[in-house]
């Protein structure tokens, strides 16, 4: 029996690939245009908020979030989610300060902060899949821990450190100055691109998707998904250590009370841009963008005098919406 | 063609597997030759998956051995079978639908350097193996979970054939496909013949394995009960041997009389459906369904259950149009939809037996809120006795069940909850000939009590044995509906594939 059409059922859309693609990132950038279009016709703040120099401190103020952004979004690419991102930081930052006040030179004290980071990521990471535990429960448990630990190095208070240059990382007007933005918002834009490279361009970077979309599969394929979720969560582990540093060098001490919640930040940040927290799905343009989303906000409801709760009120029907959208668009495809 | 003799593919010597106190697998021998179709026949539950899943290394034999080309065999896990050659399709396609076709294909040995990706060769391959199985039309770009079945199958096994297996499983291959995607794989494996492939191919559908098998296995109760050559082998016979006493009556007719309209569609079109229907259902009739896959059945049972949006149009329930609807309103109304999909969402399967068949309607087990259990237990009891489910306690999980007890689990749910007009979507998909007997001779027993059956069905025969008159969709549109007497095969695959009845 020949058939009279030679196309298979359901094959068509799949040129729709690299539009969809395009789209996903699309939808997080009009949300944040129109953020910041709201500040911009808003008559009280719109001088000040329009300014170069704001645009700047928002970018400066986004480190910290963007860093264990990019470290989350690899996760929660893979399916899976890091509880401990915010604790991690403070922890980085009790040790970088630590060790500075202990008469280490600052590059060393950079190093062991990251590193630490990356230690804390590896504990989850191995964790998760020797003892194949829920990644929620595992973080839920390395964030009391690494907080613990945090205050009990700090001794339950913050800790000075001289000032060196790695105060100067996210210093607004940054020396030399043809820099133009603190060396902090260019550490996150290099590693922004190296993650979307990896993510894009490696084999490394395909197995996170696979593992994320269909984890059995990917174990089938001979992936060693065990190695590589290790790998993800030491890789945002180190993520945290870097912002943990930021954070101690946007405060120059080392506060073992900081960042406190960060990790549901940055994880909305994920969301908005476009992640999914069944995994498969989610790209490091759209966390940036997810993050500068919350960041102007922050910025705009403070100029505008807004009080804490209005912001908080506000960040969280952003969460909603951006989900909802998404969910909505994906219904469309089906 | 036959050389003196090539050693076989893969040979199991006395294999056999035992889980607790039944013998899954009682010393089976079994030969592959190369290049060959080997079809693996036998009842649900008769040992086939259990075969192959100490094929694959997912599951310890243990007693017995295996060699594959006369060197001894013994996988530590699928990816240790996978790496000796041996490539599964399962009926649940092993797939990332994030990934696009290609990045599936290469998962696992991507090429590249150092890690770098190099995209280009891999497209190149991908599209290579895509023409080999005649469908360069799928775009190695394209989302996995945007394709259709029949295309993910396409993509699963492009994959095997880059993993340059030499044996092939396919379990159920057609069980989800169109006529015409089946027609399509036929001339693939066709083709990964030539390429000294062998397949070892699993299905119940008998006429489709005459087709394109070469030689057979017949299992039953976990025992080869017969093998032989497919040419020179009539289907009768190897019925006989799958269910190992006199094969009676394939279609068991149960009288029943028409009475008035139960349920009417006027113009009633569903957010997913391509255009309105319009039909009637009498109480005691048995209506079928033909179609091809994605000719809008499944869409049309939907909508009438308030799964789907009822755009337009209405449903005249004895005698009273209602348009919107809720599954709930449903029940309420006395519909009882059987899912296409028993694994995904015609079943809880980790809930007990008796769950699942009181789900729809717990009210004769509640008191002051409370379900008592031991009368709900009794209940699902008797209906395991009354439908001849195999099963060892109605607390018993749903998920350890055969494909065709789940399916007679998923049916005592509708009968439980008394339900006067029955969708059913593909009730026999997947299910063993006896099972299947039965179900059609309790879809008569419906009838006959006056109910309603709306009987959607991929299967011609059994919806020309069974039903009372047949519709046939074609893209989304109804092309006719007639007694059952006035089709045949041919004119009801004319009719779903091109759109025309012939007269007659």
């Amino acid at each position: 029996m020949k058939t009279p059409s030679k196309r298979m059922a359901g094959v068509s859309g799949q040129h729709k690939g690299s539009l969809q693609k395009a789209l996903n990132v699309l939808g997080p950038f009009i949300g944040l245009i129109f953020v910041v279009a709201i500040f911009a016709l808003m008559p009280e703040v719109r001088d000040r908020f329009l300014r170069i120099g704001n645009f700047k401190s928002v970018a400066t103020q986004s480190v910290i979030v963007a860093l264990g952004a990019l470290g989350m979004t690899l996760i929660i690419i893979s399916g899976g989610i890091d509880l401990s991102a915010g604790s991690n930081i403070a922890l980085s930052s009790v040790i970088a300060a630590y060790a500075i006040n202990a008469g280490a030179p600052p590059v060393a004290g950079l190093v062991l902060g990251v590193l630490t980071g990356g230690l804390v990521g590896l504990f989850n990471g191995t964790l998760i899949t020797r003892l194949r535990l829920v990644p929620f429960i595992v973080t839920l448990g390395t964030m009391g821990i690494a907080r613990g630990m945090a205050k009990w190095i700090a001794g339950n208070q913050k800790i000075d450190a001289p000032m060196t240059w790695v105060n100067e990382l996210m210093a607004k007007s940054p020396r030399p100055s043809w820099l133009l933005m603190a060396p902090g918002v260019w550490i996150v834009i290099l590693f922004a691109v190296v993650m979307a490279v990896v993510l894009r361009y490696t084999v490394f970077g395909r197995h996170v998707f696979a593992i994320g979309s269909n984890e059995s599969t990917a174990r089938l394929c001979g992936i060693r998904t065990n190695r590589a979720k290790i790998l993800i969560y030491a890789i945002a582990g180190l993520f945290c250590g870097l912002s943990g540093v930021m954070e101690f060098s946007r405060l120059t001490v080392g506060d073992p009370t900081v960042a406190v919640g960060l990790e549901l930040d940055i994880i909305a940040a994920v969301v908005i841009g476009g992640g999914s927290l069944s995994g498969g799905e989610g790209s490091i343009l759209g966390t940036m963008i997810g993050v500068l989303i919350m960041a102007f906000l922050r910025n705009g409801c403070t100029m505008m005098g807004w009080p804490n709760y209005i912001q908080e009120i506000i960040i969280g029907v952003i969460i909603v919406v951006a989900v909802t959208l998404d969910r909505l668009r994906h219904r469309q495809e089906d | 063609m036959a050389n003196p003799s090539p050693p076989p593919v893969l040979r199991m010597a006395g294999v056999g597997k035992t889980y607790g106190a039944t013998r899954a697998l009682d010393d089976v021998t079994f030969e592959l030759r190369r290049g060959e179709v080997h079809a693996l026949l036998g009842e649900n539950g008769a040992g086939k998956s259990t075969m192959m899943k100490i094929l694959s290394g997912a599951v310890a034999p243990d007693a017995g051995r295996m060699f594959i080309e006369d060197r001894p065999y013994a996988p530590a896990d699928p990816l240790d079978g996978l790496r000796s050659g041996i490539s599964m399709i399962y009926q649940e396609l092993n797939l990332a639908p994030h990934l696009t076709v290609e990045e599936n294909i290469m998962l696992g040995r991507e090429v590249h350097s150092l890690g770098w990706l190099d995209r280009r060769a891999m497209k190149a391959r991908v599209r290579e193996a895509l023409e080999f199985v005649h469908h360069p039309e799928i775009s190695p770009d394209a989302q996995v979970g945007k394709l259709s079945v029949g295309a993910k199958q396409v993509v699963e096994i492009a994959r095997t054939l880059l993993n340059k297996s030499r044996i092939l499983v396919m379990d159920e291959p057609t069980s989800s496909l169109s006529q015409e995607d089946s027609l399509r794989l036929f001339e693939i494996i066709r083709r990964l013949k030539t390429q000294d492939v062998s397949v070892i191919y699993i299905s119940h559908f008998l006429e489709e394995v005459q087709k394109v098998a070469d030689s057979f296995t017949v299992l039953r109760d976990g025992r080869n009960v017969g093998s032989g050559t497919m040419e020179g082998t009539n289907l009768e016979e190897i019925i006989q041997l799958m269910v190992g006493q006199k094969f009676t009556e394939m279609f068991p007719r149960v009288p029943h009389e028409k009475g008035d309209v139960a349920v009417a569609l006027k113009d009633m079109k569903g957010t997913r459906m391509a255009s309105p229907i319009s039909l009637a259902l009498a109480k005691g009739e048995i209506l079928g369904i033909a179609g091809l896959i994605g000719s809008g059945r499944t869409e049309m049972l939907r909508t009438m259950f308030g799964l789907d949006a009822m755009e337009s149009g209405c449903l005249v329930v004895s005698g009273v149009e209602t348009a919107k609807g809720s599954p709930w309103v449903r029940i309420g109304q006395g519909f009882g939809l059987l899912s296409e999909d028993r694994q995904g969402e015609g079943l809880a399967l980790a809930l007990s037996l008796a769950d699942n068949v009181t789900l729809s309607d717990f009210s004769p087990y509640l008191r002051l809120g409370l379900l008592r259990v031991a009368r709900q237990q009794k209940a699902a009891g008797d209906w395991i006795a009354r439908l001849k489910i195999k099963a060892r306690s109605p607390v018993q999980r749903v998920l350890g069940l055969s494909g065709g007890n789940q399916q007679k689990v998923a049916l005592a749910r509708l009968l439980h909850q008394r339900a006067k007009v029955l969708l059913l979507d593909e009730p026999t998909r997947g299910i063993d000939v006896v099972s299947k007997a039965q179900i059609y001779e309790w879809i008569g027993e419906l009838a006959r009590e006056g109910k309603a059956v709306l009987f959607v069905s991929s299967y011609l025969p059994e919806l020309l044995g069974v039903c009372d008159r047949i519709a046939v969709f074609h893209r989304g549109g109804l092309v006719d509906v007639r007694d059952a007497s006035r089709w045949d095969a041919q004119s009801l695959m004319a009719a779903a594939t091109v759109g025309r009845a012939p007269s007659g």
